[in-house]
């Protein structure tokens, strides 16, 4: 099985062990895995700003770089969503595109919807222990129903407990471009997040999409929580994390 | 209503700082959202039943000119007479026009969303009538001279101690600090103006063309006896709020009250073919609606169409984490949240809400309790691209924007690029790994949060290292 992975623009700048660790499980599950050098983002903070024939541009772009495998597997949900429900839209003023668009759409898959609902995967080896608590980002939960998939992963694992926060669903307010243009109210709506988080007492916040973790990892840190690790799903079920992968 | 929306981002950050309003909001914020999972739960086709209303306003869309016609065919055959009004002014002056051929002196008023967008009252009280919001959550803000933050709870913005200095003040009465005693003082009040009103003045949630009816949805018994005691009864509209047939109009009430408070009924269904006939108990002895198209004709052909499709329940605001942080007020026109986001600048002209479809995370935490199934974030979108054709956007959004991807398009650069921010990154992050003030852009992420510094290496680079070293 022939897997492409977009590694996205955001995990390759800033924290590689959400690349690295979604490598891992591939690999683990005897995936042969694809890395198209030449892929950088799939145009959303160009789609999301208004410039939608730039947003043509990356979609093109990323079609083209992933046309020869059986499935593209991306450890976000937010540039998961964009591919699998915007690339379409987008692209149809072009009959050509829009088919192909389609054809990637279909094999697309945010990364724990692909371990548990492609490859099956019931056991995982993971150095991590401790008890989490799950964030559903909202594109993943919105665009493309994760919500089920990292609960049954995580139940998966022997020394790791679930602790539910009141609110799993509500937005952390990042938002991309939001955060930064709007960031008072951003700084707010996150506030209310960690406020949520932080009463489960759990170990770590789990989520399956780095702008959502930095959003809430900046603001823990900003309140003076030092404790609460911020962790996507792939380096908890790796036990690849953050820095120490350098 | 004068449009405030350009001050959208100091104003939403003052709203932020004012604890009054936060407490209030918090307040506000558990109940509609809890009580409509509640109700919502109970349904076991709930899905099903929003589909087909979304169908239902999609047709009568698509047929609008043919049921209003209809409506007022039906509408006049029962004695109503009717006025169309393109514009503020005109629906305005209408109401004046009928008000003094009536000799009438002061007018009681339920809630209208269609009187705040021409400024009714006010205009209204220019003349030298009197007007009474009778609505308990519309009397309040008439009191403070305030305008609605919310499209079904219009006070919401305001706290019971808010309500109760309010009263004491402009009632000349014992403070009062139990809701229900506050509750008991208005009606108290309001009461003789019921008496003597000459005539009353309500908003229509819907127009059945089927019957020629209007009617208002309510949860207090003021609305009925706004349409009922007064010799006069106008009611006002808008043109995307017919409805072809009671059915219809059925379907719509298991998803209006369950969205709009959680209820599964709201307290009164009022409907209105005509005024009062021989032989009828009470009703007015002149019933006139007036129904408004300012925008909606335009919007009607627009890539924003979905928006008409709108029921006024409130649900998408109740479940903004904007609005639940904002309030209503910040988004400086009659309707917040992400659907006043939407219709703020179809109606008012892009250029003069800029912020609105920008300042939402596009979490479509709106668009899934929609009961008509509005796509909120993809018309936010949409009008975020009117905006960048129309060239409106900053110059460091747009610079930045340019830059990143013309990197972002050409790999070889970009991966050079990116290596060196990245160390520099790692660098900057220091020991703690994080970035806690940026300059050029973020400034406003790093005021009140850190930024987590990057690690220091690309995944490109680490990747490709470990595929040559094989
Ligand atoms: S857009 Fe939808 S959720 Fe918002 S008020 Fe209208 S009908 Fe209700």
């Amino acid at each position: 099985m022939r897997v492409g992975l977009f590694v996205t623009c955001l995990a390759d700048v800033m924290r590689p062990s959400i690349g690295l660790a979604t490598l891992e499980l591939l690999k683990r599950e005897g995936c042969e895995v694809i890395f198209p050098e030449g892929q950088t983002c799939c145009g959303q903070p160009a789609y999301n700003s208004g410039d939608r024939h730039t947003a043509q541009e990356f979609a093109r772009k990323v079609i083209s770089e992933f046309a020869d495998v059986d499935y593209v597997v991306i450890p976000s949900g937010s540039c998961g969503g964009m591919v699998k429900t915007h690339y379409e839209e987008l692209l149809n003023d072009s009959p050509e595109y829009r088919a192909r668009a389609q054809w990637l759409a279909a094999r697309t898959y945010e990364l724990t919807d692909f371990l548990v609902n492609v490859l099956n995967v019931d056991s995982f080896d993971t150095t991590f222990q401790g008890s989490i608590t799950y964030h559903d980002s909202c594109a993943g939960l919105r665009e493309l129903g994760i919500k089920k998939q990292p609960r049954k992963l995580l139940d998966r694992l022997n020394h790791v407990e679930v602790k539910e926060m009141s609110g799993p669903e509500q937005c952390c307010g990042f938002g991309g471009a939001f955060s930064v243009k709007y960031g008072d109210i951003s700084s707010r709506i996150v506030d209310l997040k960690c406020d949520d988080i932080e009463a489960t007492e759990a170990d770590a916040v789990v989520l399956g999409d780095l702008g959502c973790m930095m959003n809430i990892e900046g603001k823990l840190r900003r309140r003076g929580n030092h404790k609460t690790k911020v962790l996507h799903i792939a380096e908890v079920l790796t036990g690849l994390v953050g820095n120490e992968t350098e | 209503m004068e449009i405030t929306s350009q001050q959208f981002k100091a104003v939403s950050s003052s709203k932020l700082k004012d604890a009054k309003l936060q407490k209030a909001l918090k307040q506000a914020k558990g109940g509609f959202v809890v009580s409509r999972a509640k109700v919502v739960k109970e349904l076991d086709n709930f899905e099903e039943i929003r589909q087909a209303a979304s169908d239902v306003r999609d047709h009568c869309l698509a047929h609008l000119d043919s049921y209003l016609e209809e409506w007022e065919r039906r509408a006049q055959e029962a004695g109503t007479v009717v006025h169309w009004a393109e514009s503020y002014e005109e629906l305005n002056s209408i109401v004046v026009q009928i008000a003094q051929d009536n000799q009438v002196k002061k007018i009681i008023k339920s809630k209208s969303m269609v009187g705040e967008e021409t400024g009714l009252n006010q205009y209204v009280e220019g003349h030298g009538i009197e007007v009474k919001e009778t609505d308990l959550g519309e009397y309040i803000i008439q009191q403070a001279g305030e305008h609605p933050s919310h499209i079904i709870a219009p006070a919401t913005h305001k706290s019971k101690d808010d309500v109760s200095e309010l009263f004491a003040e402009k009632h000349k009465r014992p403070r009062l600090d139990d809701a229900e005693k506050l509750t008991h003082e208005a009606r108290e009040i309001l009461r003789p103006h019921f008496l003597d009103a000459d005539m009353g003045i309500t908003g229509a949630n819907f127009m059945i063309a089927e019957t020629g009816s209007t009617v208002i949805v309510t949860n207090e018994g003021n609305g009925r006896m706004t349409t009922t005691m007064p010799r006069v009864h106008v009611a006002i509209s808008s043109i995307e709020k017919c409805l072809p047939t009671l059915d219809d109009f059925a379907l719509m009430m298991r998803l209006l009250p369950r969205s709009a408070t959680g209820q599964v009924i709201s307290n009164y269904v009022s409907m209105t073919t005509g005024p009062k006939r021989a032989g009828d108990k009470d009703g007015p002895e002149k019933f006139h609606v007036i129904i408004l198209d300012v925008g909606r004709t335009r919007v009607l052909g627009s890539e924003l169409r979905d928006a008409l499709r709108c029921i006024r329940c409130g649900a998408c605001m109740n479940h903004c984490p904007v609005y639940q942080n904002v309030g209503g007020h910040a988004y400086g026109w009659v309707y917040p949240g992400p659907i006043g986001s939407v219709l703020t600048p179809a109606y008012n002209g892009i250029e003069n809400a800029i912020d609105l479809p920008n300042a939402a995370t596009m979490c479509n935490q709106c668009g899934v309790v929609c009961p008509v199934k509005i796509p909120l974030p993809d018309l936010m979108r949409k009008l975020r691209e009117k905006q960048f054709e129309k060239k409106l956007k900053s110059n460091m959004e747009h610079w930045s924007l340019r830059l990143w991807a013309y990197l972002a398009l050409r790999p070889k650069i970009y991966s050079i690029v990116t290596r060196v921010m990245a160390r520099i990154g790692r660098i900057l992050g220091g020991d703690s790994r994080r970035i806690r003030r940026m300059i050029i852009v973020g400034q406003d992420w790093t005021k009140n949060r850190d930024m987590p510094a990057p690690s220091g290496r690309t995944f490109r680079d680490i990747y490709l290292n470990k595929m040559n070293k094989r």
